[in-house]
């Protein structure tokens, strides 16, 4: 029983949230919705007992990311809502549709696939979860799922990473010697 | 039903929510007192050390002092600044301050953790711990935490729409990012030896005698490069002196607080000081046992726990108090370098060391002949022989890299390096 207002409560959270990002004219509480989302997604991973994932996402989504983000956004300046390109209007028509369409695809994906299928095939009746019954430590599930059936992939992420991290450094490198040299031109 | 293993199947009744209630009161209760303790601590110490009396007329040693100052502040105007952006504004002083209190009830508190005891107690036939939630992922909800308690200060500075608050507000996270994979680091060190996330099986594990008459603390076992990095890191997260870039009067006026006035003022001050007997508690539990400590009889063995437990907790409070009187501001750039170019790399190696030497002692359990790394034997001796020896080479490697690049670095400039020391501009160009 407990475990459905929860979910209720926190469901509410995670959707108002989205729409605060979406909706609001200001980026910073735009940012903010995105915050209370992420904790709320945290707190629907914590009832289906993946503690792990949840301080997970609010360490590094909550946290991090959107630091970051309003990090930028403050450093910028672009906390106005003048600052703002508001999107056209086609923009928002390929948005809602889109947006219906992935809509689309996870109830295709909740109900068209039935009972039984437990590898990525998750019904809505059925248990979510490889073995959530006899599951061990939800860390030690995931350490050895990553550590050795996923490794390639962690490790495939891992390098993806350090490659977007060197581009940007040297993508700022070279809008410097770039701009520096029409200014040596013009003196 | 929604999941398969809802969170509370065997359901709630009165006993539990009584019992949680009643936990979460009485820590609430404890930490606030020790905060208005910690203020009026710290402000006759740092008296004494700069040959002052300090507060010394409300009650006995000016001990209400901090009573006194907290009913003015409260009867004080609220100001909200013209250009503010007021909802967040009124929001941020609640967002640094619930993070501090969430971070307090992963704390064990007291309990007999001697002998095969795990420091549960009984209460309303219940077996329970002195610490209001024992989460199996005890220690990442305090690092969440503190990634969640910069968003108050960020976003005070932001909403007071003045530029000092704003500058101190981008100090403060920036420091509060840089630090936190430092901390981070050292905290999985503990992580590895105690193996468990949770603080109660973290304080378990280091109960009892370890080599001889030494306790079996982390502070030991890890060999005291983690506890003495997440120290400097906790210091700095806590924006506390040498690292208090964030509040520089000198500079900043009163950093990212400087707009604030009354009551929303003294939520800011209760939670840095709140943060300060958090993080105590928290080195306290990491490295030192926390309420682990032998039975001396008289009292029951969990109240000996929270005398321990206590008694370790002071030793820390008084080591911050001690930093604020002693040491001077870093500058930003220093911050930065101790942070990015010493803290993280030395937790990270000291990391890749101790996990590898745990490997080392699992495998090598039964070997006792010097062999070296094969399949199944991964001898300890061998293990640190190589370790140390690839970190002089790593080392040397580069210092040289480092010599090189700044030497090149200074010939651009027209500048020459003399042996290392500072440069001297020769005037060439």
């Amino acid at each position: 029983m407990i475990d459905v207002v929860v979910f209720g409560v926190s469901a509410i959270i995670v959707l108002g949230g989205a729409l605060g990002v979406v909706l609001s004219k200001n980026p910073v509480r735009a940012a903010l919705s995105l915050v209370a989302s992420f904790l709320a997604v945290a707190v629907l991973f914590v009832i289906q007992q993946a503690h792990f994932l949840a301080l997970v996402q609010v360490v590094v989504y909550g946290g991090a990311i959107v630091v970051l983000f309003l990090f930028v956004i403050m450093l910028l300046g672009v906390d106005k809502v003048e600052d703002l390109d508001l999107p056209e209007r086609s923009q928002v028509v390929a948005g809602i549709v889109s947006g219906l369409a992935f809509f689309g695809l996870i109830c295709a994906g909740l109900f068209v696939s039935g009972p039984g299928g437990d590898e990525g095939n998750v019904a809505l009746t059925g248990q979510i979860g490889r073995n959530p019954i006899d599951s061990t430590d939800d860390i030690n599930q995931l350490a050895a799922d990553i550590f050795t059936r996923n490794l390639v992939p962690f490790m495939a992420t891992a390098l993806l990473l350090t490659i977007a991290t060197i581009g940007a450094v040297v993508m700022v490198k070279n809008s410097e010697a770039d701009s520096s040299l029409p200014e040596a031109e013009v003196n | 039903m929604i999941g398969a293993q809802p969170y509370l199947a065997d359901g709630v009744d009165l006993g539990d929510i009584v019992l949680a209630v009643s936990k979460a009161t009485i820590a609430f209760v404890v930490l606030l007192v020790s905060v208005m303790l910690m203020v009026w601590f710290e402000r006759k110490v740092v008296s004494r050390l700069q040959n002052r009396i300090g507060p010394n007329v409300a009650g006995p040693f000016g001990i209400f002092q901090t009573l006194a100052d907290g009913i003015k502040l409260f009867f004080k105007e609220d100001l909200i600044p013209e250009r503010s952006d007021p909802l967040i504004f009124k929001l941020a002083p609640y967002l640094s301050l619930v993070p501090a209190f969430l971070t307090f009830t992963i704390v064990p508190i007291a309990g007999d953790f001697n002998a095969d005891n795990n420091g549960s107690v009984t209460i309303f036939g219940r077996e329970t711990f002195l610490q209001v939630a024992d989460a199996p992922v005890g220690v990442l909800l305090f690092l969440a935490m503190s990634s969640v308690g910069v968003y108050g200060i960020m976003l005070a500075g932001w909403a007071s729409g003045s530029k000092y608050p704003l500058i101190g507000s981008v100090r403060a996270t920036a420091q509060a990012i840089s630090y936190e994979a430092a901390l981070g680091l050292s905290l999985v060190s503990v992580i590895i030896l105690s193996g468990s996330l949770s603080t109660n099986a973290i304080v378990d594990v280091q109960a009892g005698a370890g080599a001889g008459f030494l306790p079996n603390w982390h502070l030991i076992t890890s060999a005291f490069v983690p506890f003495i990095v997440f120290v400097i890191a906790g210091t700095a997260e806590l924006n506390r002196p040498p690292f208090d870039l964030v509040e520089a009067e000198q500079e900043l006026v009163g950093g990212f607080h400087t707009e604030y006035s009354s009551i929303r003022f003294a939520l800011f001050f209760l939670a840095e000081f709140m943060n300060t007997v958090t993080m105590s508690a928290i080195i306290v539990t990491l490295f030192l046992g926390g309420p682990a400590g032998p039975n001396l009889g008289l009292l029951p063995g969990w109240a000996w726990g929270f005398v321990w437990f206590f008694a370790k907790l002071l030793v820390f409070l008084f080591m911050f108090v001690w930093f604020r009187a002693t040491l001077p501001r870093l500058r930003y750039d220093q911050l930065m370098n101790l942070g990015w170019k010493v803290l993280i790399p030395v937790s990270l190696g000291w990391l890749l060391l101790l996990s590898g030497l745990r490997l080392a002692s699992e495998n090598s359990a039964g070997v006792t002949e010097l062999r070296f790394i094969d399949s199944d034997s991964f001898n300890t001796v061998v293990f640190a022989g190589l370790a140390v020896s690839i970190f002089l080479v790593a080392t040397l490697l580069l210092s040289t890299a480092l010599r090189d690049s700044k030497k090149n670095r200074l010939k651009e400039h027209g500048l020459v390096m003399v042996d290392g020391s500072e440069p001297i501009n020769t005037g060439a160009s």
